[in-house]
């Protein structure tokens, strides 16, 4: 009974008590949201367009985040390092294109899966051996970020919000509005969603298939590079990073893996749904409930929609 | 370029010539031997049983397989190679017996993706939706709606094609190869499983292609007399070989195409 209580009862009591309490693990719910949503995001525009399930995005985001910070670190102004950055970005996705896809082409999904794999472990011992295995600190200021704290008088009693954490929800918005509109309603959009389609139809019409992997490459490079900059500024960076790749996955399961809109509502459902356990649910289990909490909710959505929120409905002819 | 041998029913030049394709996958001959010609503005039918090697010869033309033996020569050019890009750029379009659309979007964008050779805006214009890439959008969008209105589609252009009916699904196929604008249109049965009315409905499409577009059509039919009412001239193959080459008369009187059709006592 008094563990019942404990569960159902009690943690809805002290929400109604400290209003205040409520609203700010909500806040850090959706800023921790926003997060998981931008890598899911760089799952989904490659999955969608090359149907390959990208492993190595997560250490895309090290990777990014690490290069940028080297770079600065080695004498190069800020916004210089964030060009050649994004430079960066775009040789690996042409080198994947040239070095992975093509000669993988038209093999299994599970083929290209471990080559994923293997472009991970790549992207560890090389941006170790030219920038330090050392955990660094991100360029946020230089980069003309804002720092500090606001205190908002609400719900009785005071919210904290960091600036950075306004900063990169904003930033955030902006990507995926930018990204939305460039799929639906521009010429290589429309190709980048043909890819996805049929590639035969799409190759009748000239859509170079080359061409489009290297360019959906790139735009989850750019989401990789954001989500590093945003992420590594609120702790820091380093290969332990890469972990945060893991909580793309209850992400995507929640999205589904072929939904932009999926991986956005999925990742703030995740977020708040994890700081809320954390700290209402999380003092009953000693705590540290934080790592595994995202995967019970996942596997709870699985039970009653198994393609995820948005995610295409799976009909199975017979 | 070669002399245009054959029946005097020259519409005009020779606007791409096959000579000697052959094709195998392994061991299996998908196409041996084969010569034929499309002159500029006729409607060219390939016919011929299933396994005659009609949509492998369509995908040598397209460049989706390349010809192990022979020459494909098209507006003069002769190449042993081409890549469908190439082909696209070229002007070739096609469609595809089991209709091969972008399912998850609407009708007007798959049309739109068939501008998709002619638009130039660069990435970074697109990436903004500004600018160049904007106007762009809307020179394309026009000449989009005129092909909607050519193929009387208006209502269903905001339809996701994955929700039409079948004979829909082809119609806006085919305004996705108009789209191009191409010299030569490659129709993979456009008339397969549908009805009557849509049959009919289709050649109209077809024919009107071929006048008011002035495009150079080579389609691949099973249903006789559609192919004898549409075509100009008709390509006969069986197993992999041509068997006959004239226009439909010709071709209807033909002892080796009756045999192919009704078999023959051996």
């Amino acid at each position: 009974m008094d563990l019942l209580y404990k569960i159902f009862v009690d943690p809805f009591l002290q929400m109604g008590t400290a209003p205040d309490l409520l609203v700010q693990t909500l806040w850090e719910g959706l800023v921790a949201g926003v997060l998981y949503s931008l890598i899911a995001l760089g799952f989904v525009l490659i999955f969608k367009a090359s149907g390959v399930f990208n492993f190595a995005q997560g250490i895309m985001v090290v990777f990014a985040a690490l290069t940028l910070v080297g770079l600065h670190e080695h004498g190069v102004p800020a916004y210089l390092a964030l060009a050649l950055t994004i430079a960066v970005m775009f040789c690996l996705a042409f080198a994947v294109e040239r070095l992975i896809l093509r000669p993988l082409v038209n093999q299994p999904d599970i083929i290209l899966f471990m080559a994923t794999f293997g472009l991970t472990y790549f992207l560890i011992g090389f941006g170790e051996l030219i920038f330090g295995g050392e955990t660094k600190i991100m360029i946020a200021n230089q980069l003309g970020l804002p720092r500090g704290a606001i205190d908002l008088k609400m719900a009785g009693g005071f919210v904290s919000i960091q600036k950075i954490d306004i900063a990169a929800a904003i930033i955030a918005s902006l990507m995926v509005a930018g990204l939305a509109i460039f799929f639906q309603r521009t010429r290589i959009g429309r190709a980048l969603r043909a890819v996805a389609d049929s590639h035969r139809a799409a190759l009748s019409v000239g859509i170079s298939l080359e061409q489009i992997w290297v360019i959906v490459w790139f735009a989850a490079g750019l989401v990789a590079l954001t989500t590093g900059i945003m992420w590594g500024a609120r702790s820091d960076v380093s290969f332990a990073l890469d972990v945060i790749a893991l909580k793309a996955l209850p992400v995507l399961i929640l999205g589904g893996l072929t939904s932009i809109p999926g991986a956005i509502v999925g990742g703030l459902i995740i977020g708040v749904g994890e700081k809320l356990g954390e700290f209402y649910w999380g003092p009953l289990m000693g705590s540290g409930i934080e790592s595994w909490f995202a995967y019970v909710i996942a596997l709870i959505f699985l039970l009653f929609r198994p393609q995820g929120l948005f995610g295409e409905r799976i009909i199975e002819r017979i | 370029m070669r002399a245009v041998g054959g029946p005097d029913v020259a519409v005009g030049d020779v606007l791409l010539s096959v000579e000697n394709v052959s094709l195998s996958f392994g061991g299996v001959k998908a196409v041996s031997d084969v010569s034929f010609d499309i002159r500029k503005g006729e409607i060219r039918a390939i016919i011929g049983p299933n396994g005659a090697g009609k949509t492998s010869m369509l995908n040598v033309i397209n460049g989706f397989y390349q010809p192990q033996k022979g020459r494909i020569t098209f507006k003069g050019q002769t190449r042993a190679k081409m890549r469908p890009h190439d082909a696209a750029y070229g002007g070739i379009a096609r469609t595809f017996q089991n209709v091969a659309l972008f399912r998850g979007m609407t009708a007007l964008d798959n049309i739109m993706a068939g501008r998709t050779l002619k638009m130039h805006a660069n990435f970074f214009w697109q990436l903004l939706r500004y600018g160049p890439a904007l106007r762009e959008e809307v020179e394309h969008r026009e000449h989009v709606e005129e092909i909607i209105d050519f193929l009387k589609i208006q209502e269903i252009r905001r339809v996701p094609v994955g929700r039409l009916p079948y004979g829909l699904q082809k119609r806006v196929e085919l305004g996705r190869a108009l789209a191009m604008e191409p010299e030569l249109l490659l129709l993979d049965e456009p008339m397969a499983g549908m009805n009557l009315e849509e049959k009919e409905d289709m050649s109209r499409f077809v024919l009107d292609v071929n006048d008011h577009y002035g495009t150079t059509i080579a389609l691949i039919e099973h249903d006789m007399g559609v192919v004898m009412d549409l075509s100009d001239r008709v390509v006969v193959l069986d197993h992999g070989n041509k068997i006959a080459d004239g226009t439909p008369d010709e071709v209807k009187r033909n002892q080796a195409v009756i045999d192919a059709y009704l078999g023959v006592a051996h």
